[in-house]
């Protein structure tokens, strides 16, 4: 092992260099994106390192790392750099080689900034965390650091971090862009006070203010049946309960300005602009839609601001409109009309991640797909029939769906992909054998509206996980058996399809990986032991298939579990009563728990709730709570002007006549 | 800024079930790019180089001529790229565009909405549509960490074969083929104050004919372990000098010429 020179700050490239040229697809381990930051270390006085800890194909399209990115490298004497996970070819020599986890912007060891903050979309992120940490030489467990790195968990995970709390020092809930400036602050002035307290001194001062977790500050105590008796803060000096960031202007915000272009191929192929945040369509199963709430818009001309910006800076083909829902936007339709105008016949398309089942979305789908290429269509009806829709409010009859489809088989489309889910709460059999009959219905309409018998309809569908935070946060979730028969059910039923079954393709996954997300998404600190567990037996990228080893997290679980009395099924498929102390109680999204309960003993009687953006309030508690407010439009602009010209800086004689040269 | 009147922005409708509508003016030049890939972004591959280009292009706002069709395509033609982790400071690019453009303005431009690393070294205009055909061979430069001897002497066992057979694993599964009879000349290069660190490193010069299927640096440096027993210290670092029309083999300190002359002197 090569002893590596110990300056702070320093790059490691030179050894991780000797390294690439064995590993696959090199060029993600390199950085020198396009609009990528560097700074001098000497130059500044707070370091961050931000990770999304998963591979950088899937990280760097995010957002939220990009957009903090750019936020804290535009304040003077701050650093941020960017991290991902290494694959398993690449962690095996680092080993070796005892080369640190490296920023991709200047490779220096993640070990020696102030802080790394991670970006938790999904809680299969978890055991990448600890490989990074661990290569970097940084102890796995918090309370073992000294001058190490603090490190931040944030992103919809973080949402309930207590299964990761033995291996975070702080925890981030909501909307990242202030609280990192936040930290920032406390941190610097930390420094510059001469580091009073230590450590533990710099974490008091972000648990005071309220809004930063940090769980070695609270108390957990267990009922002798294993449930929770209460989370308490273990001093006086630091509130009871943390409540989440909400960004309210998002006009304020237009980030990321200048989006990063990766060299690397990643799943993303395009720029996102964020068109809102937020969601308040109530699904109940969807911890995003509850967790972002209030709907916050960009306005029309934010948004189309922010797609010219970031089309000359970046030279992207393609834009998304981003957002939870985007067809929502209640300007949508003259966002989509002007885009498709003002982009016409540069190659440029656009597009509009849908997944609301109305013909409106068919629409903006065709005035988007104007200058480009006309992919599938998307809806998400996520459950089979219209008593499971009611059930998990999603508010879709199946004449909606009927006449959306066929509005989009008519209108040039040849697949149209439909996305469920399985497991959810209530269901049998037969409300999942109803997506065979639903996927009938819509060829045949489809063949009748179309005259064609070519078009196809994809039935994709994943098991149904409940979430922190959500209605479904009490529910019990299917046990993979039962959710692989139901599967296997359908399976059957469409295959069995004489006349329309090889029109329809089916995508699902089986039950199993769902089990451990759920023990990781509704666990409690007892399943940091499991997650170690199954680390140090090898469990890396369990997001991905080729990777994720059930009877890995099987055994993590006994061992890590032993002695507790809980087990995984106690934790998943485990129905809690109201008075249960959920884990993430003591964590504040807004959201009221009394109306969470309600909403949940509505689902049971298959009571629907519509979306408080076009009807009365119905409190849900977020915006009394947090002191926020829905922010929708219109703001009365209707029409766009043209951006002005790019003049095209290469033609000959640019000199003599501009008009001429220039292209619109 | 002042709304344009609705009546004069542009009102188009797909008509339906039909390709879009594109801007399909013709291709009234084409322009020769020499492009380098240095440092750390020799890791690029080919790909990951196309769509860095076709972005600068849309960056640099270079009239592009695109490919009519269902799905138009920006007319880009690429010759013969260098390997995945292999530098170069001789790569060709052959672009269209609709409007006449200053070659030098288009390298400017272009350098400088690509990531430093990907460098774009000299622009020419077309003349003549035999540009793959000047591409006879490459001279390639590689860093060995290994002793002057060692290195010599496996290129004198190399030289005096007339067949080396060489494995590879292509995405077909493996290939096995002649590396030796495209092999024109492996020159050791003399230098002044030794290495950096160590004296176990050599830079090579090889001079590689493009033939069918290609001969790349990595077969040239398999063949020297196999025949040659050269194992290097450290991963050898390789970079394409030149690459063009063949010099007469006199020339030995130019072997490979510039495939740019005759656009040059047509200019
Ligand atoms: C693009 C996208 C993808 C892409 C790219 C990866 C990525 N995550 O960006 C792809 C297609 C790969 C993908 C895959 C998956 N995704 Co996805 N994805 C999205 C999408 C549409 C946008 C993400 C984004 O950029 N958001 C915008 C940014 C600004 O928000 P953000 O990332 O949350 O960041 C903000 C805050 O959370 C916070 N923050 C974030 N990180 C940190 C860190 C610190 C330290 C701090 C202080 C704050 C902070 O600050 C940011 C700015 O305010 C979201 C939906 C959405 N609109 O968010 C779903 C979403 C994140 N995905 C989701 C899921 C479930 C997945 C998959 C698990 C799906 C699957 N079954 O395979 C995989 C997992 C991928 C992986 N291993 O990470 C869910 C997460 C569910 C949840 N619990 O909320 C979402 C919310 C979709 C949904 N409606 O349910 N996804
Ligand atoms: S529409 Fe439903 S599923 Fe989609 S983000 Fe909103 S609440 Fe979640």
């Amino acid at each position: 092992m090569n002893p590596r020179v110990a300056v702070r700050g320093a790059s490691v490239f030179n050894e991780l260099e000797t390294l690439l040229p064995f590993v696959s697809k090199p060029i993600q381990y390199v950085g020198g994106e396009l609009n990528a930051v560097t700074k001098a270390w000497d130059e500044t006085d707070v370091r961050w390192v931000l990770m999304y800890p998963d591979a950088y194909e899937v990280g760097s399209p995010n957002q939220g790392v990009q957009i903090l990115y750019e936020v804290l490298n535009e304040q003077d004497r701050v650093l941020a750099e960017r991290t991902y996970a290494v694959w398993p070819d690449l962690e095996k020599l680092m080993r070796e080689h005892a080369v640190p986890q490296f920023t991709v912007d200047a490779h220096r060891n993640i070990a020696d900034f102030d802080l790394i903050g991670l970006s938790f979309s999904t809680e299969l992120g978890y055991t990448n965390m600890l490989t990074a940490l661990d290569l970097a030489g940084i102890p796995l467990h918090a309370d073992q650091r000294d001058s190490h790195p603090i490190v931040i968990a944030g992103g919809h995970a973080a949402f309930n971090p207590e299964p990761i709390a033995q291996f975070i020092d702080a925890a981030v809930l909501g909307d990242g862009e202030e609280a990192v400036l936040l930290i920032t602050d406390i941190v610097k002035r930390w420094k510059s006070d001469g580091e009073p307290g230590g450590r533990e001194g710099v974490l008091l001062a972000l648990a005071q203010t309220g809004c930063v977790y940090v769980p070695r500050f609270y108390h957990v105590e267990y009922l002798p049946d294993g449930r929770i008796h209460k989370v308490t803060p273990n001093r006086p000096d630091v509130p009871w309960r943390i409540t989440k960031f909400t960004l309210m202007d998002l006009d304020a915000w237009p980030y990321p300005k200048a989006p990063l272009v990766p060299l690397a191929e990643t799943v993303h192929e395009r720029m996102s602009v964020e068109i809102f945040r937020g969601c308040t369509r109530g699904c109940r199963f969807c911890q995003a839609g509850m967790i972002t709430r209030p709907v916050r818009e960009r306005s029309i001309t934010g948004i189309a601001d922010m797609v010219e910006n970031g089309l000359c800076k970046t030279g992207f083909e393609e834009v998304g409109l981003l957002s939870l829902s985007s067809a929502d936007h209640s300007e949508i339709a003259d966002i989509a009309r002007n885009l498709a105008d003002r982009y016409e016949k540069t190659q440029t398309s656009l597009s509009l991640p849908s997944t609301r089942v109305d013909a409106f979305n068919v629409d903006l789908a065709n005035e988007l797909s104007r200058n480009g290429r006309r992919s599938g269509l998307t809806f998400a009806p996520e459950g089979g029939s219209e008593r499971i829709r009611r059930v998990i409010n999603k508010l879709v009859s199946e004449e909606d769906l009927i006449r959306t489809v066929t509005t989009a088989y008519s209108n040039g489309w040849r697949n149209v992909k439909l996305y469920f889910m399985c497991g959810l709460p209530t269901e049998t059999d037969e409300d999942v054998l109803q997506i065979a009959t639903m996927a009938r219905e819509v060829i045949r309409a489809g063949r009748e509206a179309s005259g064609r018998r070519d078009i196809k309809c994809t039935v994709s569908i994943g098991g149904f996980v409940p979430k922190p935070h959500t209605p479904f946060q009490w529910a019990a979730q299917l046990d993979h058996e039962s959710t692989d028969a139901r599967l296997h059910k359908l399976k059957d039923a469409i295959r069995a399809d004489r006349e329309f079954g090889k029109a329809i393709g089916l995508r699902y996954h089986d039950g199993k990986p769902g089990i451990v997300e759920g023990l990781l998404s509704r666990g409690d600190r007892r399943v940091g032991n499991v997650i170690e567990a199954a680390w140090r037996d090898g469990a890396r990228f369990d997001g991905w298939s080729e990777h994720f080893s059930f009877d890995q997290w099987m055994r993590a679980a006994d061992t890590g579990l032993e002695g507790t009395g809980v087990s995984v099924d106690w934790f998943t498929i485990r129905e809690r009563e109201y008075t249960e102390v959920l884990p993430w109680n003591h964590l504040d999204s807004g959201l009221d728990s009394e109306w969470l309960w309600e909403d949940w003993q509505d689902a049971l009687t298959e009571v629907a709730v519509d979306d408080c953006r076009w009807t009365p309030c119905f409190d849900c508690g977020v915006c009394d709570q947090l002191s926020t407010e829905i922010q929708v439009g219109p703001t009365g602009v209707v029409d766009l002007p043209m951006p002005a010209p790019r003049l095209s800086p290469v033609l000959v004689d640019r000199t003599e006549s501009t008009d001429q040269v220039a292209r619109t | 800024m002042a709304g344009i009147p609705k009546d004069q922005a542009p009102k188009n409708q797909a008509p339906k079930n039909l390709p879009p509508e594109r801007g399909l003016a013709p291709t009234i030049q084409k322009l020769r790019l020499r492009y380098a890939k240095r440092g750390r972004l020799r890791f690029s591959s080919h790909r990951d180089f196309q769509r860095a280009l076709e972005r600068a292009l849309r960056r640099a706002n270079v009239p592009i001529a695109y490919s009519a069709g269902f799905s138009p395509h920006p007319k880009i033609s690429y010759s013969n790229s260098a390997p995945t982790g292999v530098a170069s400071e001789a790569e060709y690019v052959e672009i269209g565009v609709t409007e006449i453009c200053d070659p030098e303005l288009i390298r400017r431009e272009l350098d400088a909405a690509l990531p430093p690393g990907l460098d774009i070294v000299e622009v020419v205009q077309a003349h003549g549509s035999d540009f793959a055909s000047r591409l006879e061979a490459s001279l390639w430069q590689a860093e060995i960490m290994a002793t002057e001897a060692e290195v010599r002497q496996a290129i004198d066992s190399l030289m005096g074969e007339s067949e080396v057979l060489v494995e590879r694993l292509t995405k077909s599964g493996k290939r096995i083929f002649d590396a030796r009879a495209a092999i024109l000349s492996l020159v050791v290069q003399v230098q002044e104050s030794n290495a950096p660190e160590s004296d176990a490193y050599v830079i090579l010069h090889m001079v590689v004919r493009h033939i069918t299927p290609s001969v790349r640096p990595d077969d040239v440096l398999a063949a020297l372990k196999q025949v040659g027993g050269l194992v290097p210290q450290k991963p050898v670092r390789v970079t394409r000098l030149a690459q063009g029309p063949l010099n007469p083999l006199e020339e030995v300190s130019n072997p490979v010429g510039d495939p740019f002359d005759p656009d040059r002197v047509l200019a």
